[in-house]
């Protein structure tokens, strides 16, 4: 079967380079799944979980970034991308709880945003480690 | 001349220096290691986003970006990077200077400029002179993860969007090589150089959802990683610059115990002969 080298970056250092089928991800608009052989292209990620099929499949946690598609590659710049196994659980549910407790502080509409922002992040975190 | 105590004091207290200067002198370099080990692990991810922007800044920009425009600047940010400490030679001096000098020939009102620090002694240099500080970060780790700086980073470059600021300058010291840094001051914002940096698309993407979308997410995020690339950079000049620093005081500090020692045994021997001199003296008086 054909397959795709994906590599994940972040500014950290590459968290991942490696072959895969299939490369299933959320683009900011809607779900996007990328196969060998597609053209080349660029979308921005939301939060979300990356899933790549292949032999081993693995689950990436993006906190946002790139998708840059080429027909054999695919690269995914991130500012922080964590494998299961790299995630601090208790550091995300102990993000989750702060985030809750400030979103219904009700402050004002920067620090609710970025609140919301930091629960999407540690609910993501949390997701990806439960459906490993 | 000093007494034989006196010197011995000053040999013993010049040897203690010694010791905490050779031990700074190692922690350095090992975290020059580290810190060079890190911009190394940053590199690719770097490449590839400037890799993309030039991509799609030069692929026939219909798309128009505030970040890309270049407008008429009513207050210029200066981004300042030192470190937390001293002792690291003309480190933090020769940045601060650098700025202090550029701010003096450029404005003349305190509301044409502001600075954003990093590090405690930038911070307290342009607290002292009464220069405006937008924002401001201490206390980072030696080794930086990108998680540490994201706010002030992405703080910074929301302050351009709201043009709050027109013109981001960036100061940090450019490692060359573990003997040599540079000051290097670089326009960071508005991102100007990319229409000029073309040199042929080397790849056409398709973009989803378009590329204005795209631009709003990839450029505020290339200028971060640009500022996270100018902290690593500081941070290798910042533990090579006090290694040197530490070496040559280390050196010193040898050179000084061999002239006191010198010094100790003439005293030492001056004391001596005396000695002898007295006893001759006292039995040949008795005789």
């Amino acid at each position: 079967m054909n397959t795709l080298t994906v590599s994940v970056v972040t500014p950290d250092g590459p968290v991942l380079e490696d072959s895969f089928e299939m490369v299933s991800c959320k683009a900011e608009s809607g779900e996007l799944g990328v196969l060998p052989g597609h053209i080349p292209l660029v979308a921005p990620l939301s939060i979300s979980a990356v899933r790549l099929k292949g032999e081993n499949p693995q689950r990436i946690a993006l906190s946002g970034g790139f998708l840059e598609v080429r027909p054999d590659k695919v690269t995914i710049l991130a500012q922080s991308a964590e494998r299961p196994d790299d995630i601090d659980i208790e550091r995300a549910r102990a993000a989750k709880e702060r985030a809750e407790r400030r979103l219904q502080a009700k402050q004002d509409e920067i620090d609710f945003r970025r609140a919301e922002l930091a629960l999407k992040r540690a609910l993501n975190r949390i997701d990806v480690i439960e459906n490993k | 001349m000093a007494s034989l105590r006196d010197i011995k004091t000053r040999i013993n207290s010049t040897q203690k220096t010694k010791q905490i200067t050779k031990a700074m002198h190692m922690v350095s370099a090992s975290k020059l290691n580290k810190a060079e080990e890190f911009t190394k692990a940053y590199d690719p991810y770097s490449a590839k986003i400037r890799e993309v922007v030039n991509s799609i800044a030069n692929s026939g920009l219909d798309a128009e970006h505030p970040m890309l425009e270049t407008r008429e600047v009513k207050k210029t940010a200066y981004f300042v990077i030192t470190a937390d400490r001293g002792l690291a030679g003309a480190f933090n001096s020769g940045v601060l200077r650098e700025v202090y000098r550029t701010i003096q020939e450029k404005h003349q009102s305190k509301d044409e400029y502001a600075v954003i620090t990093v590090g405690r002694m930038g911070r307290d240099f342009f607290r002292k002179r009464d220069i405006p500080i937008l924002k401001e970060i201490t206390g980072l780790s030696d080794q930086p993860s990108f998680a540490d700086i994201k706010d002030l980073t992405s703080e910074t470059v929301q302050l351009f969007i709201d043009e709050e600021i027109d013109e981001l300058v960036i100061f940090h010291n450019h490692f060359i090589s573990a003997i040599s840094q540079k000051v290097t001051s670089k326009k960071l914002l508005p991102l100007t150089d990319l229409k000029e940096a073309s040199g042929g698309a080397k790849s056409t993407y398709e973009y989803e959802p378009n590329q204005q979308e795209i631009l709003d997410v990839l450029l505020p995020q290339y200028a971060e990683s640009l500022i996270f690339g100018a902290l690593l950079d500081s941070k290798a000049s910042e533990h090579a610059s006090r290694m040197t620093a530490m070496k040559s005081a280390t050196d010193n500090a040898d050179e000084l115990i061999d002239d006191l020692s010198l010094q100790y045994n003439r005293a030492r021997q001056a004391a001596i002969t005396q000695e002898i001199t007295e006893i001759v003296g006292g039995v040949a008086a008795l005789e």
